[in-house]
């Protein structure tokens, strides 16, 4: 083997090291992706998600200059035998106050379920607004046989809410937590 | 030659000549975007022609330098080549003035995006929910809600019978709507992604599982506008229309006095006891729309995907489990929860219909009592 | 190692078949590739002309719709992963050693496998057609939770879209590493072919984001059967998350199969206009700058998913902007013509069919980049023609092009000249006849991807079919012009073309097994 040779023999695995470092990277990359995801839509409300726990309560001044309509939509995703709505459809609130509503569920099976239900707010961008000190939506709801239960919801928008934003809905969807376990 | 050239010639400006030729008679062949009948339509419309335009002119002008170049700039016609292969001036011009014109294209777009976007101020909120492969329409205020699937009937798409004039794009319950009213529509989907489009209305939103989107349309005119489903969500995907009537004030709020008595008089009719051919002749219909997509219309489904209920264990067995699945679906199959979509009445019809329909023949009636019992 | 010792270049191929199963040879290994493209082109077509025939009237003829969905989609990953990539990968092998002055490509076993693994994937994607529940039928995009509705045959989709991103990983680097490290003495990069630039470029791209899209496809594995929730809205997934990250990968992709092809056509007109290509630096710059831009406007692809207004915005703005550099190439292509001294060749009819016809892909591209006339055209057939325009009439007419322009190298023969330029009449006719109208009809409200349609389309749909089925048929034509070719023919000289320049014509046609054994001086 000539001198030329070796040399480019080192050359190609050298540049082999690093193309096969850019793959992995960008493989590792994808599933980093997943939490930063989260945190890219946490600041953007770029899903329209609000925040998975309790907000914490926070004294704020209360903007009784602004109203912001808040609407209710309740579903139940597919095969969830459930029934599921809001006890007021519409709110008219004050950003800065506390607020409390309710959602009605009921199992209409004859068997214990357990769901989940998933928050979504549109526009997305009130999401990050939307600070609830109590949820249904929280952890997992478990309903006996038949089981009817009123959830409350205690909420309040933020006043940093954008000034163009009048109408806020948030909806629930309820999710069939066995099903996923089955 | 000149035969190779003009068909060069056409292929390039085909599309142009064929939009160029016949402006008047775009809407009735097809061709073009319908201009529709919310603000959103025509803005996207106006749009549209607008960067319809200024491609045209850049292709004319691009195109023309290069068919002047491929006829005259021939070997066979003596060209000598230059030696030219480059001018910085010129590389920089030609990057600068596509650029000017894409701002200049981006201001109308940002606008336009922006009024669309802007869903505040409604005077109304429907929710619209996309099922595998029918829509749901709720008005959260009126408390009015009702599940809207093909009307088509099966013998049409199967050429048995000639094809009616709305083809696929025929509902049996259309979304009513009032004109000039700003309708919200909340967007969102119980299984998989579907998207929710009427052309004339301008707007194409994703509805997702889980996740709720909003879009608005204002109609300006009254009258029947029809779309389809946008996004492949199974099967059927092709056969989930969406139908839009707008009404006038009047009109509309007579139809919501409809709605509500209706529902009242269904839920009367719940009440008493119906006759073997009602529920056979209901059931019939109801099957259609809700069930023959997947178990088929001679209920044999089809092997390795739906199940047959022809002669099935469900259909054939006891009456309360029958009940209990229609109503409340079978977790971990594609058997969907029809509880919340159909009435006590419509679920009492199709379970006597399934166990009386292709030989099952169990004799057994299924009133709406013990739907609602069931519940 | 085929570098290794000078007795090695005296022996020819193996004989029989262990010659191709065996080949580390980077012509012999170009061939299989470009003959396995050919193959998934005809099989890819074949499930097209399905589909135009189901959407040749109104109701439902031939197929049902779960069946009509399965070959939506397999059309799709077919002529995506199985003829267009491999083809350009083809031509990487066959010419980029012979342009940059190298004996073969750098990792010679490595390419024997990144082809061999190819043959397996798609019989293992092709077998999922006869499986319960059927072929994959949720889209190539493979949205959850659809997706997660595929029967048996999901883990044979995920793994085969592993083992064809293991395929394209393994390809890219292998051109890297030539590229990087095998030119001849004086090749500096600023001096290489521009079809070679653009392979690297396109190679990079590769390595890149083939990762992603196996990533991603891992996570809807690990949704469906390890139970996490990624893309499970129930369990704190999102489904729109898979869109982002499919996308991600996608738009690059998109490019992937599309750079190549402007390589090739920089390769050709210079030679047919008889004068060097205009704007060499600008090319290559542009190249890069699209190569760039693929990576942040992945979005345009859901602008109806629901983002937040700047978000729609950004993601305007940028797919605008790749109309900038694409125009630069556009108008450098046009000025290479301009006082060239050109004739019309077979090679040059497609690279000017290319340059037309792109360009219209690209006009429909920018008007698809404006988001709100995009809401009315997304998920139409006006995307439909659009990116066929963009993929059939741009890649697959550039490999098209590359063959009659190669082809002389690699037989030695020459091509018939009358049957090609035939070819190229045939397929620009039917192509336009096939793709034209399906702008009208998503203008005119069709949405993509259904079996059956309302009656009012039923006019342009039996314009398109029949033009797809004269289209289908043409390529036919091409199968027999490349055996024909393979078997026979007036010998080709060196340079074969007139106004050829580059180190792989001044190898002999067809060029020795082992192509630069001293490595040539580049001036």
């Amino acid at each position: 083997m000539s001198g030329r040779e070796v040399d480019l023999q080192a050359a190609n695995r050298r540049t082999i090291r690093r193309l096969l470092w850019v793959v992995a990277g960008m493989f590792g990359f994808v599933f980093a992706l997943v939490p930063l995801y989260d945190v890219f839509c946490d600041i953007t409300g770029l899903n329209g998600k609000t925040a998975d726990g309790p907000a914490e309560a926070v004294m704020v001044e209360p903007d009784l200059s602004r109203t912001v309509t808040v609407e209710f939509v309740a579903s139940v995703n597919e095969n969830m035998p459930w029934d599921f709505r809001p006890t007021r459809v519409r709110m008219q609130v004050h950003p800065g106050k506390m607020y409390r509503t309710s959602f009605v569920a009921r199992n209409r099976t004859g068997q214990t379920m357990v769901g989940q239900a998933i928050p979504s707010v549109t526009p997305g961008l009130a999401a990050t607004h939307f600070r609830k000190t109590e949820c249904f939506c929280f952890t997992e709801q478990k309903f006996e046989p038949g089981e009817e239960r009123d959830m409350p919801l205690l909420f309040m928008v933020d006043p940093a809410l954008p000034e163009e934003i009048e109408e806020v809905t948030l909806a629930y969807t309820f999710f069939d937590k066995n099903k996923l376990l089955n | 030659m000149l035969v190779t050239r003009l068909k060069r010639l056409l292929t390039a400006s085909g599309g142009a000549a064929l939009l160029l030729g016949a402006p008047g008679a775009l809407a009735e062949y097809g061709l073009n975007l319908p201009r529709g009948v919310t603000p959103i339509s025509q803005e996207a419309y106006d749009m549209h022609m607008l960067i319809f335009w200024v491609c045209v002119g850049i292709a004319v002008l691009v195109f023309g330098v290069m068919f002047y170049s491929i006829v005259s700039h021939r070997k066979s016609k003596g060209a000598v080549a230059a030696q030219f292969h480059e001018s910085t001036t010129v590389e920089i011009l030609w990057t600068i003035v596509p650029f000017l014109i894409l701002v200049g294209m981006a201001v109308p777009a940002t606008k336009a995006l922006v009024s669309m976007e802007d869903t505040s101020n409604s005077d109304l909120s429907i929710k619209v929910t996309g099922y595998q492969w029918k829509w749901g329409y709720e008005y959260i205020d009126d408390d009015i809600s009702f599940i809207s699937s093909l009307a088509t009937p099966h013998d049409q798409i199967y050429n048995e019978n000639p094809k009616g004039e709305h083809y696929l794009l025929e509902v049996d319950n259309p979304l009513v709507v009032p004109v000039n009213k700003k309708v919200r529509l909340l967007v969102t989907a119980s299984d998989v992604i579907h998207s929710w489009w009427v052309p004339q209305l301008g707007m194409k939103k994703d509805a997702i599982p889980g996740f709720i989107n909003s879009m608005w349309i204002r109609v300006e005119k009254e009258g029947v506008y029809r779309g389809q489903c946008a996004e492949l969500c199974g099967k059927d995907h092709g056969f989930m229309p969406i139908v839009v009537v707008a009404k006038n004030e009047a009109d509309y709020a007579q139809w919501v006095a409809e709605q509500k008595s209706a529902a009242s008089a269904d839920a009367a009719a719940a009440e008493r006891e119906w006759s073997m051919d009602e529920l056979m002749a209901r059931g019939e219909k109801v099957y259609a729309t809700s069930c023959a997509a997947c178990h088929q219309a001679n209920g044999e489904g089809i092997p390795g995907a739906f199940p047959a209920l022809k002669g099935s264990a469900i259909a054939t067995g006891p009456v309360d489990k029958h009940i209990d699945v229609i109503l409340n679906g079978r977790s971990g199959t594609a058997m969907a929860a029809f509880g919340a979509q159909l009435s006590d009445i419509d679920i009492a019809a199709v379970a006597t219909y399934e166990r009386n329909a292709w030989g099952n023949d169990t004799g057994d009636l299924v009133q709406p009592s013990a739907v609602k019992a069931a519940r | 190692m085929s570098t290794e010792t000078t007795h090695d270049d005296h022996h020819g191929p193996a004989r029989g078949l262990s010659r191709w199963v065996f080949t580390t040879n980077h012509k012999d290994i170009g061939t299989l590739y470009l003959l396995f493209s050919l193959l998934m082109f005809i099989v890819g077509g074949a499930m097209a002309m399905v589909i135009r025939a189901e959407l040749f009237q109104p109701g439902l003829q031939f197929v049902e719709p779960q069946f009509f969905n399965s070959m939506t989609t397999m059309h799709a990953l077919i002529m995506i992963f199985g003829a267009v990539m491999p083809g350009f990968v083809g031509l990487a092998n066959w010419l980029v050693p012979m342009m940059i002055g190298a004996p073969d490509m750098a990792l010679p076993r490595m390419n024997n496998w990144s082809f061999w693994i190819l043959p397996f994937a798609f019989t293992m994607l092709l077998s999922t057609l006869f499986m319960d529940g059927g072929a994959p039928a949720g889209g190539w995009t493979m949205y959850p939770p659809l997706v997660m509705q595929t029967g048996n045959a999901f883990p044979f989709l995920i793994f085969s879209v592993h083992l064809m991103g293991i395929s394209s990983i393994m390809g890219a680097i292998n051109i890297v590493v030539t590229i990087v490290n095998m030119r001849a003495p004086g090749m500096t990069l600023m001096k290489m072919p521009l079809f070679v630039w653009t392979w690297l470029i396109t190679a990079y791209l590769l390595i890149a984001v083939m990762p992603v899209l196996a990533g991603s496809v891992t996570m809807l594995l690990t949704d469906r059967y390890f139970g996490t929730s990624f893309f499970d809205a129930a369990g704190g997934g999102d489904p729109v998350m898979f869109q982002h990250i499919f996308w991600f990968f996608g738009h690059p992709e998109v490019y992937i199969m599309i750079l190549p092809a402007f390589g090739i056509v920089s390769q050709i007109i210079p030679t047919f206009a008889r004068k060097r290509l205009f704007g060499y630096s600008s090319m290559v710059y542009a190249t890069s700058s699209i190569a760039f831009l693929s990576f942040i406007v992945w979005a345009h692809h859901m602008f109806t998913v629901g983002m937040p207004l700047t978000g729609e915005l950004f993601f305007m703005y940028a797919t605008m902007m790749i109309a900038v550099p694409t125009g630069v190439k556009v108008f450098n292509w046009v000025s290479t013509m301009w006082k060239g001294s050109m004739t019309f060749e077979t090679p040059m009819l497609f690279a000017v069919g290319f340059v037309v016809m792109f360009t219209i892909g690209g006009f429909s591209g920018l008007m698809l980049a404006i988001t709100p006339v995009d809401f009315q055209y997304h998920d139409t057939y006006f995307v439909v023609a659009h990116f066929h325009y963009v993929l059939v009439t741009g890649a697959v007419f550039s490999l098209m092009a590359a063959a009659y322009y190669w082809m002389p190298k690699w037989t030695g023969n020459m091509y018939d000249e009358k049957l090609g330029k035939l070819h190229f009449w045939l397929s620009t006719i039917f192509v336009n006849v096939l793709f034209f109208p399906q702008h009208f009809l998503g203008l005119a409200g069709m949405p993509r991807r259904i079996p059956d349609y309302s009656t009012q389309f039923t006019e342009f749909n039996q314009i398109s079919s029949i033009g797809g089925f004269a289209f289908g048929l043409t390529q036919l034509l091409f199968v027999y012009i490349v055996y024909k070719t393979i078997k026979g023919g007036e010998k080709a000289t060196d340079r074969v073309w007139e106004g050829a320049e580059g180190l792989e014509w001044t190898l002999s046609s067809p060029p020795p097994y082992h192509s630069f054994t001293t490595a040539p001086e580049v001036k």
